[in-house]
């Protein structure tokens, strides 16, 4: 398992950009041949191998050369300097359907498409069932393609490419095509190949996928491999340099600076809104490094308040929200059992979460303050918001301590079982 | 693991693994070594071009049969009705020359534009990509099989027989012009992706090559009497085709200086001599045949090594 399956060797590849073409005699002539241009370097001296059986995933963000790097892999474009060396055969799936002819029909198509991607007449014959199966496309194989919804033609040219029985499979952002269940269905197929043992290259735009599939990625930028390593450490380099580049991503728009008092009731009391807050702001262990937290830091959040009027029972709620708007937890310093009876003037009251359960995402909060009986004397919505990061291979939106352990398959077989085996079934065990 | 667990690895189900090399040089052996392996795809790519052609006309490949006898009658008419040419069985003798002029011209005019028309597919999947040219002269050599149908119809009907023991060199020819027109193909749609103009350009040339090869008059009245005796019948044969045709003509029409009862101005009918083809022998159109042969496959090699160089940057170009 350790022979390498592709061998990349120090690839550049060099992009003209012309100002303007000059693709006619005329024009080569009027300008001597020469093309004004600017070179443009796809990609820098880059070197990544791939290992038999190994699923390795490629990160970057557009224009960061991956799509380049996979074409060069492919074959499709042939890099400036360097050499890819692949051994064994090789599907890529870098636009879906490419090379059908409008005109014949999906089985002409099939073998068409079957053989530009290396396959015998022989082989397709024997898979072509397995083909119509997973492209579901029974009644419309015999139809010309041009007739064949979007939907229909990448799945299509999906099913032919992963039953070319590849050895090393290339997947260029195509994961993301048809409908949520063709989508399962594409990424069980490419999970299928990497039980076999198959290499598999995949790029993609969700760091969820790499995190679950693959074993290894490369945070590819500006041409350059910046990173190569474990998954869960590739995607939180890979997120830091979109960070760094992009100011913050998907950091609160409210400064998580405290916030000068805003409403305060300048002298007057006001006895609907004894205690109004003054200002919110939350901080994690490194707080100041990093913009984002990672999954099972603590989080604390602040809230600033100033009361005009002395007030017994003053409840503080604190509301957690996903980024799409939906609140997912919600609590308050009365459910805590805990009761504030505050002085005139201002103060702070801090919520702690102690381990913040959350795996990747944005997520918003918000803060009230009210009475006991319900009355609400002031809120902030939303208050803050805070990105976490997850370096485990969890996906998902939280995660949860999850064990598991093997039990015997027959229930008679329990049933005769001596009673110190029975300890087997108890968690832990 | 499941496969292992199954008693199986992809290494054994696909036996020895071959390594691909992607690098700006490839040597043309590989390619050779790829268009080999690529063979079935040539097969399915023809068969395409020719199913697409003809998909949704009512008469379909019969077209590729109407339009060379169309060109066939415009000029049996021009030459020996407008003109008063009797060359005997004139219509066989056009037709000889045509057929493999036809397969030439037809293979060369599509090849040239094919890396640009399948813009498409050249930037997406990975196949050795002078497949493409050599597909239009392969679809070139079936239309020339649907062509040499009606040619033997016409022979039949007009009771011309060939000449049997040219046969062979027939086939040689044939094979000739497949290896010039692929070289041609593969060079011309290498260049064509930088310069547009040649597709242009090679229309205009090939209607000027027509004219420079014995098809529609003779060659050994017109061309062998005039250059021969100023030494200069070797720039004739500067044409690589000329031989081909030569050939073609020798096998099928069959009738170097035939002689026909021809009605004169003043009524009486006369025997007229017409020379038409090369009095030499055998190895003198074998030895010319061979000759192009190997140039062609020189021009194929040279072709598909500046294939390479300029096939890097297709992608960007397209």
């Amino acid at each position: 398992m350790s022979d390498i399956a592709v061998d990349v060797r120090g690839v550049s590849k060099r992009f003209r950009l012309a100002h303007g073409r000059h693709n006619s005699l005329k024009e080569r002539v009027i300008h001597g041949g020469r093309t004004p241009h600017e070179d443009f370097w796809a990609l820098k001296d880059v070197s990544l191998v791939a290992r038999e059986g190994e699923t390795v995933g490629i990160l970057g963000r557009n224009g960061s050369g991956k799509s380049t790097l996979l074409k060069c892999i492919c074959g499709v474009l042939q890099p400036t300097s360097g050499e890819v060396v692949v051994r064994g055969k090789l599907a890529g799936l870098l636009e879906l359907g490419a090379g059908f002819q409008q005109d014949l029909s999906g089985r002409e198509n099939v073998y068409l498409n079957g053989s530009m991607l290396g396959m015998s007449k022989k082989e397709v014959d024997r898979v072509f069932d397995d083909i119509v199966d997973f492209s579901e496309l029974e009644e419309f194989i015999d139809g010309p393609v041009k007739f064949y919804s979007s939907g229909m033609y990448v799945r299509l040219g999906f099913a032919v490419a992963v039953n070319v029985n590849p050895d090393i499979l290339v997947v260029d952002e195509v994961l993301a095509v048809g409908d949520e269940r063709f989508q399962r269905k594409c990424i069980e197929r490419v999970k299928d190949f990497q039980r076999e043992g198959r290499t598999i290259l995949l790029v993609t735009h969700s760091p969820d996928q790499v995190r679950s599939i693959c074993d290894r990625a490369v945070v590819l930028s500006h041409g350059d491999v910046i990173h190569e390593g474990v998954p869960g450490e590739a995607v939180r380099i890979f997120r830091e340099g979109l960070l760094e580049e992009e100011g913050t991503l998907a950091i609160p728009e409210e400064s998580p600076e405290p916030q000068p008092p805003t409403i305060v009731p300048k002298g007057k009391p006001d006895a609907d809104h004894p205690v109004r807050v003054t200002y919110v702001a939350h901080t994690y262990p490194r707080f100041e490094e990093v913009g984002y937290l990672a999954t099972g830091d603590s989080l604390t959040i602040g809230v600033g308040y100033h009361a005009s009027i002395a007030t017994d029972d003053v409840v503080f709620s604190l509301e957690l929200r996903d980024s799409d708007d939906n609140c997912f937890m919600r609590t308050d310093t009365d459910i805590m059992g805990l009761r504030f009876d505050l002085p005139v003037g201002p103060g702070l009251v801090n919520f702690l979460v102690d381990d913040i359960p959350l795996l990747d995402g944005t997520f918003s909060y918000s803060v009230g303050i009210l009475s006991k009986g319900g009355i609400l004397f002031d809120w902030r919505e939303p208050a803050g918001s805070f990105a976490v990061m997850s370096p485990g291979k969890d996906t998902g939106f939280i995660t949860m301590p999850v064990r598991a352990w093997l039990l015997p398959p027959e229930p008679e077989a329990i049933a005769q079982m001596a009673p110190e085996e029975l300890d087997y079934l108890r968690p832990g065990a | 693991m499941a496969a292992e667990a199954a008693g199986f690895t992809p290494r054994e189900a696909h036996g020895n693994k071959v390594t691909r090399v992607v690098s700006p040089t490839i040597s043309v052996r590989q390619r050779f070594k790829e268009i080999w392996l690529s063979r079935e795809l040539l097969v399915y790519l023809v068969r395409t071009e020719i199913k697409v052609k003809y998909k949704n006309s009512v008469l379909g490949l019969v077209w590729s049969m109407i339009s060379p006898a169309m060109t066939l009658a415009i000029y049996f008419i021009v030459f020996q009705v407008v003109l008063g040419n009797h060359m005997p069985n004139f219509v066989i003798y056009l037709f000889a020359g045509l057929l493999l002029w036809n397969l030439f011209s037809l293979g060369v005019l599509t090849g040239t534009g094919v890396i640009v028309n399948n813009a498409g597919i050249v930037k997406k999947v990975s196949f050795p990509r002078e497949i493409l040219a050599l597909a239009a002269v392969g679809s070139a050599i079936v239309f020339f099989f649907f062509q040499s149908i009606v040619m033997v119809i016409f022979m039949i009907v007009l009771h011309a027989g060939p000449d049997w023991t040219y046969l062979p060199l027939l086939v040689l020819a044939l094979i000739t012009g497949v290896v010039l027109a692929s070289a041609l193909a593969v060079l011309l749609s290498s260049i064509n992706v930088y310069l547009r103009d040649t597709q242009h350009l090679i229309e205009v040339i090939l209607t000027a090559w027509f004219w420079a090869c014995p098809i529609v008059y003779a060659y050994q009245s017109n061309i062998a009497a005039k250059l021969g005796p100023k030494g200069l019948l070797w720039v004739y044969f500067l044409n690589p085709v000329t031989p081909l045709v030569l050939t073609f003509q020798r096998c099928i029409y069959n009738k170097v200086a035939p002689t026909a009862l021809v009605k004169q101005p003043d009524g009486k009918y006369a025997v007229e001599h017409f020379a038409v083809l090369p009095l030499h022998g055998f190895w003198w159109y074998a030895s010319l045949d061979v000759a192009v042969l190997a140039g062609s496959s020189i021009l194929f090699v040279v072709a598909l090594a500046v294939f390479g160089r300029l096939e890097g940057n297709f992608a960007e170009e397209l």
